[in-house]
C-alpha cells in the first residue's frame, strides 16, 4: 500500500487528528494529535489493508529552533506482511510533555518508551514500569535534551575532568 | 543435650528468594544483570537491569562530524563492529546522494559477512560454554582468530575496524588477502560439520534446548525480535534478501529459518541452528563476492567537510543480531543533528522477562544466550 492511501484512509478515519503529510522525503511521515496518538496505532495495527504488526522504533528528537520549539516523539512502524512502513510524528511541548503509551499496542513500546523517558524526558501516561532505564534511577536531567548540562558530580563522584593537555602543561 | 524446638510455622516457612545474576556473571555476556526472583529451581520472574555500559553514543554523534563518528559506531557492537560502520555510513550517504563505488560495495560485503562469521562463532561458541560445553567455544574462538588476522589484513583493527567510510572502504582489498580469504573458507567450511558433530548434535545440548523458551510468531512480532531472533520463530525475512541494499541483490543465499529442528518451533535449539546455518550461508556470499569483485578504486571523492542537506533517514542493515536501524536526522550543518541507532539486542531483552516466567534457572541461562544479546548494543 502507498503511503499516500495510508495517509487518505487515516484522515478519513480519524478526521483533523492527523495531518502535515511529507510524502516527497525519504521516509514518508505524517504528523498524529498527541491525544489520538494510541487509537491510530491500533487502527493502523488492525485495520488488514495496513497491518502494521511491528513497531520497529520509537524515538525522539529535540527541537530548539526558536518560534519551534518542540519534543517531537518519532513512531517507526513497519509491517512484514504489506512490506511498507511509515513514520508518525507527535509533537509535544518542551515543558512536561506527556503522551499516552502505546504499550498496550505493541509490547516493544514498553522498552523504547522507558528509553525515552530515561533520555528526553518524555512522560509515558498509563506506561506499566516507567523508570529510568540506562541512567541511574537518581539522576538528573535528560542527557540527549539539547540544553542538558551534565551534573557535576554524582554520589560523590566528580563526573568533570580537566583537559589533558592542560594537565600535563601544569 | 536437648535440641532446640522451633515453632511448627518458622521450621515450614518457606518464601521467594530473590538473586541477582551479574553484572559480572559468565553467562550474561557482558555487563547487563537480572533480578530474578524465584521459589526453588523455579522463576517466577527475572527482570533485566541494563545501563552498565552506556556510553551515551547517540549524544556524542551529536557532537561528532559525519566523517568522526565511523570510528564512534564501531563501539555500538563491538562484535560486529562492520555492519554499525555501514549502517552510519549507509545513512550518510542517503543523505547526501553519495556513490559509493563499485569495488567498495564488494569489499564491504566480504569485510561484513567475515565479521558475521565471527559474531556468530562468538554466540554459538558461548552458548555451549553457557549450556556447559566447554570444548565448542575453544574451537570456535580458534577459527575466529583466523578471521581477526584477516581482518587486521584489510583494516588494520581486529575488533572494532573503522573500515566503512562514507563513499566506500578505508582500504582496498590486495589479490594476496584475497587469496587468504579463499583459503580461509576452504578451511572453514568443513568446520561447521566439526561443530555439528561436536555441539549441533549432541544429545545432552539438544535435550538442554529443545523445547525450551518458545517464541511464537506473534510475540516475536509484540516484541519486535529481529534477525536470526526472528527467523528462528519461522519468518523467512532478511534485509539483505528483502529490503536490498548494497550489491545482495546480485547474489545467491538462502535465508534459513527455524523449523522445529529437534522440538517446537521458536524454540532455543532453533535460535541456534539457524545461526549455524548462516554461518554457510555467509560463507557462500564471502566466495561470490571474491569472484565477482571488479578493479577499481575502493572510495569515491567525498568532500572533507561533509555537509549533506536537511532531511532525515531510517536505514536498516542485517546485522548479526537482526535489524540494525539508523535513524539519522541532519539539519544542513556538518554535525548530524540526532542519531538515533535501534538494535536487535535492546528489543531482544525486553521479552526475557516474559518468558522467563515459570522457567528454570538453568534454562534463563539457555535463553539469554539463545537470543545473542550483547550488552554494548543493548546500553549503546
Amino acid at each position: 500500500m502507498q503511503v499516500q492511501e495510508i495517509y487518505n484512509k487515516l484522515e478519513k478515519q480519524f478526521p483533523g487528528k492527523v495531518g502535515l503529510f511529507r510524502g516527497d522525503i525519504f521516509d514518508p511521515c505524517l504528523n498524529v494529535d498527541a491525544g489520538a496518538i494510541v487509537e491510530v496505532c491500533r487502527y493502523l495495527r488492525d485495520d488488514p489493508e495496513t497491518s502494521f504488526e511491528v513497531l520497529s522504533d520509537l524515538t525522539a528528537v529535540d527541537w530548539t529552533k526558536k518560534d519551534d520549539e518542540k519534543i517531537q516523539v518519532v513512531y517507526h512502524l513497519f509491517s512484514y506482511g504489506k512490506r511498507h512502513q511509515i513514520v508518525l510524528k507527535v509533537d509535544l511541548p518542551r515543558e512536561a510533555p506527556r503522551i499516552a503509551t502505546v504499550e498496550g499496542v505493541w509490547k516493544a513500546a514498553n522498552w523504547f518508551e522507558r528509553e525515552v523517558f530515561d533520555l528526553f524526558g518524555v512522560d509515558f501516561v498509563g506506561h506499566s514500569d516507567l523508570r529510568r532505564i540506562m541512567l541511574p534511577e537518581d539522576w538528573i536531567g535528560h542527557p540527549l535534551r539539547k540544553d542538558y548540562v551534565e551534573q557535576e558530580e554524582y554520589d560523590g563522584i566528580s563526573t568533570q575532568r580537566a583537559p589533558l593537555v592542560e594537565k600535563l602543561l601544569k | 543435650m536437648s535440641e532446640a524446638v522451633y515453632p511448627q510455622s518458622e521450621v515450614f516457612h518457606t518464601e521467594d528468594m530473590t538473586i541477582s545474576v551479574g553484572p559480572q556473571h559468565p553467562s550474561t555476556h557482558g555487563v547487563l544483570r537480572f533480578v530474578v526472583r524465584t521459589d526453588g529451581e523455579v522463576i517466577g520472574e527475572a527482570i533485566p537491569d541494563v545501563g552498565y555500559l552506556h556510553r551515551s553514543i547517540e549524544k556524542i554523534g551529536e557532537k561528532c562530524t559525519y566523517h568522526g563518528y565511523v570510528p564512534y559506531t564501531d563501539r555500538a557492537d563491538y562484535l560486529a563492529a562492520m555492519f554499525a560502520n555501514q549502517g552510519f555510513c549507509m545513512a550518510a550517504e542517503k543523505l547526501a546522494a553519495t556513490e559509493v563505488t563499485r569495488r567498495g560495495e564488494f569489499c564491504r560485503v566480504i569485510a561484513c559477512e567475515l565479521n558475521r562469521i565471527a559474531s556468530h562463532l562468538i554466540s554459538v561458541g558461548t552458548f555451549g560454554q553457557d549450556i556447559g560445553a566447554i570444548t565448542p567455544f575453544l574451537h570456535a574462538l580458534r577459527e575466529r582468530e583466523t578471521i581477526n588476522d584477516l581482518m587486521e589484513e584489510i583494516c588494520g583493527a581486529r575488533l572494532t575496524y573503522n573500515y566503512i567510510r562514507i563513499g566506500g572502504v578505508g582500504y582496498d582489498i590486495t589479490q594476496e588477502t584475497c587469496d587468504k580469504i579463499l583459503t580461509f573458507l576452504d578451511h572453514f567450511d568443513p568446520i561447521v560439520d566439526e561443530y555439528n558433530r561436536l555441539l549441533s548434535y549432541n544429545k545432552i545440548y539438544i535435550e538442554r534446548l529443545a523445547n525450551v523458551a518458545v517464541i511464537t510468531k506473534e510475540e516475536a512480532f509484540q516484541y519486535n525480535l529481529v534477525g536470526p531472533n526472528l527467523r528462528a520463530s519461522g519468518i523467512k525475512w532478511d534485509i539483505r534478501r528483502d529490503i536490498p541494499y548494497s550489491v545482495y541483490p546480485e547474489l545467491d543465499f538462502e535465508v534459513p529459518v527455524g523449523h522445529g529442528e529437534k522440538g517446537t518451533l521458536g524454540d532455543c535449539y532453533d535460535r541456534y541452528w539457524v545461526r549455524m546455518q548462516e554461518l554457510q550461508e555467509s560463507s557462500k556470499i564471502v566466495r561470490q563476492c571474491l569472484k565477482m569483485m571488479p578493479k577499481g578504486p575502493a572510495i569515491s571523492k567525498v568532500p572533507r567537510k561533509f555537509k549533506p542537506p536537511a532531511g532525515e533517514v531510517y536505514v536498516r542493515v542485517e546485522a548479526p543480531r537482526g535489524d540494525m536501524g539508523y535513524y539519522v536526522v541532519s539539519d544542513g550543518s556538518e554535525y548530524p543533528y540526532r542519531v538515533r541507532i535501534r538494535t536487535g539486542s535492546f528489543t531482544a531483552m525486553g521479552i526475557i522477562d516474559k518468558l522467563s516466567r515459570g522457567i528454570m534457572v538453568a534454562d534463563l541461562i539457555a535463553l539469554i544466550a539463545s537470543l545473542d544479546v550483547d550488552a554494548p548494543e543493548i546500553d549503546r
